[in-house]
């Protein structure tokens, strides 16, 4: 307590240059804080993007043949239909949900005197554990609904809002392309708005209802036992297994095309991790300038007090008190203003970060953790600036230092 | 009280060293009033130093209220500055950014005392040398004398064994001297051991005993005696 007085009279002495000093620790925590929320907000942001769909999931679409095979010309149209669905949902037993889908373009969807244009999409009940839909009421497309082909909808809370306002749309019917479906359900989905702007139709009510024969547009698949490594092996093996399935040649890149989020996941999480990397150089680097600030005005504020220094000696200071006074100046001076910028920094974050809201952004932040350790990290840095000041002053000798001016 | 013997002190300078104390033989009772005169260059701010645990000898033994003062890491020498001795210094040494109460309460803030106790004790040292209504006046709102007297309440509040003051009267008038003096002198009543250093004849005058330093060696008393102070 005795010690921060003496502390305090020394500080308030020097006030514009402590103040000067601290500036520039508050400045460099407060960078760090804002480039690693930053960073932490891009993070979120493309985690999100791949929250709608379950991660290990892999996505099989088929295209125009690029090479000629088997004595047909490149060009030819490789198409998916439901047996392909069955030969794998009965061939590859790792998989644990699966979907076959198409899209239905450019139909409205009506309910009594309100309308619009929603993503309408032709599903197996699978579609739902892929999509990672979560049922706000009633129920998801089952196996019935194909088997039946009843035409019934599931609807996303969008559709839901936009069409039903507050009417519970369960049981309701809507149209699509004038055809007449049942909503059986209302699902949510943590992807946001643009995932919840969907109707899903039972796939096989769809291809009779508007003439699309059997075909598959794409297969969705999910491996929840498969790592990376598995994953990008299985889509190599379906690639190989369908190019015999469907005739085309086995080196054909634009016959069968796969994606998997979990590889692209991986792919952006290695170049973030390279931008936080950079971050950290970046902030740590903003913070050593900082303390060697510190640790300059201290070797001033050593040299400047030499005489009070050899006159505190003199009346019985010892190496250690000196020593402990000017290092505990000066870790409460970084102690203080590093706190400070990390304070406005986390506001910053807080206040204008919030409204900052877009694809590859959303809710920067600051982890405690990070935020404590940076504490300690300051804690240490601003003994570490005083230490040379410190030991400096400790070895003035008090004549030498009385006989100063 | 002060006992040396046979000590020596030198300087380097360039490639070799200066010898400034050459042999100094001394023996200071307890309660002596003490000065000790020398031009300068003979040695006798160096012998103080020496005496005040400022600086170390060379040779010899100083002994210091029957502790041998030899040797000593900073730590202790700061432990025994502030148990054994006080200071006055020709230039005050206040510290300018604290209340007279606050410069004369500091070396008891080194003894571990707590603020209040060593406020009301640096108090009552104010007033016995006549500043209580100055206490928290700073140094630059004070006179000379007022200064100078400021430092003698500091030197005096740890209750040292030995007052040392070096040239306590070099910046002050005369009629400052003389009442810095008094207050020297009243201090040396209650028994206080002091040494002073000082150039002036009538302010050596003041004390019991004076050593006459020339060219690093003392005096003989006799030649004291001769030179008629």
């Amino acid at each position: 307590m005795d010690l921060l007085f003496e502390i305090f009279a020394t500080i308030k002495k020097n006030k514009l240059r402590t103040i000067l000093t601290g500036l520039s620790v508050a400045w460099g925590i407060f960078m760090l804080v804002i480039l690693l929320g930053a960073g932490q907000g891009i993070r979120n942001g493309i985690t999100k993007q791949f929250l709608n769909k379950a991660t290990n999931m892999v996505m099989i679409r088929t295209d125009i043949t690029g090479m000629p095979y088997k004595g047909m010309k490149a060009g030819r149209r490789i198409k998916m239909t439901n047996a392909d669905y069955e030969y794998l949902k009965d061939n590859y037993p790792e998989i644990e949900e699966i979907s076959g889908e198409f899209m239905i373009w450019g139909a409205e969807v009506v309910y009594g005197n309100e309308y619009g244009s929603y993503g309408i999409k032709a599903v197996h009940p699978g579609n739902q554990g892929l999509e990672l839909n979560k049922m706000v009421s009633g129920r998801y497309i089952n196996e019935r609904d194909l088997e039946e082909t009843r035409k019934v909808a599931v609807i996303g809370n969008v559709v839901k809002r936009e069409l039903f306002k507050e009417v519970d749309p369960i049981g309701k019917y809507i149209k699509i392309s004038g055809v007449t479906f049942k909503v059986v359900g209302v699902y949510s989905d943590d992807g946001g708005e643009r995932d919840e702007s969907m109707v899903y139709l039972p796939i096989y009510t769809s291809q009779k209802v508007f003439n699309s024969g059997t075909d598959v547009r794409r297969l969705n698949v999910n491996l929840p036992e498969y790592n990376l490594e598995q994953i990008n092996e299985f889509q190599e093996r379906i690639k190989k297994d369908f190019s015999e399935r469907l005739v085309f040649d086995p080196e054909d890149t634009r016959a069968i095309i796969t994606r998997s989020p979990r590889t692209e996941m991986e792919k952006i999480y290695g170049v973030l991790s390279g931008i936080e990397i950079f971050i950290w150089v970046i902030g740590i680097g903003t913070i050593i300038a900082g303390i060697v600030g510190v640790s300059n005005i201290m070797m001033i504020v050593v040299k400047e007090r030499t005489r009070e220094i050899g006159i505190r000696k003199a009346l019985g200071a010892t190496p250690f008190n000196v020593v402990k006074q000017i290092l505990i100046e000066a870790v409460i001076i970084t102690g203080f203003s590093g706190y400070l910028g990390l304070l406005t920094g986390v506001l910053v974050l807080e206040t204008v970060g919030k409204d900052i809201q877009s694809e590859m952004f959303s809710q920067p932040e600051v982890d405690i953790t990070t935020a404590l350790a940076t504490t300690v990290v300051l804690v240490v840095a601003g003994a570490a600036a005083g230490f040379v000041p410190a030991m400096r002053a400790a070895s003035v000798r008090p004549i030498e230092a009385l006989n100063e001016n | 009280m002060i006992r040396i013997e046979n000590l020596t002190k030198s300087y380097p300078v360039g490639g070799g060293s200066l010898q400034v104390l050459k042999g100094i033989d001394l023996s200071i009772k307890q309660g002596e009033f003490v000065s000790i005169m020398g031009s300068s260059g003979s040695g006798k701010s160096t012998l103080l130093n020496i005496l005040g645990i400022l600086d170390n000898y060379n040779e010899g033994n100083y002994t210091l209220d029957n502790t041998l003062i030899k040797n000593l890491n900073e730590t202790q020498a700061a432990k025994y500055r502030n148990q054994f001795l006080g200071f006055v210094f020709q230039s005050f040494n206040l510290i300018s950014y604290k209340s007279a109460l606050e410069n004369v309460a500091l070396p008891l803030y080194y003894q571990g005392v707590k603020r209040s106790k060593r406020n009301a004790i640096a108090l009552e040292y104010l007033e016995k040398v006549g500043l209580a209504d100055r206490a928290d006046h700073l140094p630059n709102e004070l006179s000379g004398g007022q200064k100078q007297r400021v430092a003698i309440a500091r030197a005096l509040i740890t209750n040292p064994k030995v007052l040392l003051a070096d040239e306590p009267t070099g910046a002050l008038d005369t009629t400052t001297s003389y009442e810095v003096m008094e207050v020297f002198k009243d201090i040396h009543k209650q028994g206080m051991t002091i040494i002073i250093v000082t150039h002036e004849n009538d302010i050596a005058g003041m004390t019991e005993r004076i050593i006459r330093l020339k060219d690093g060696l003392i005096v003989p008393q006799k030649d004291t005696a001769f030179a008629g102070v």
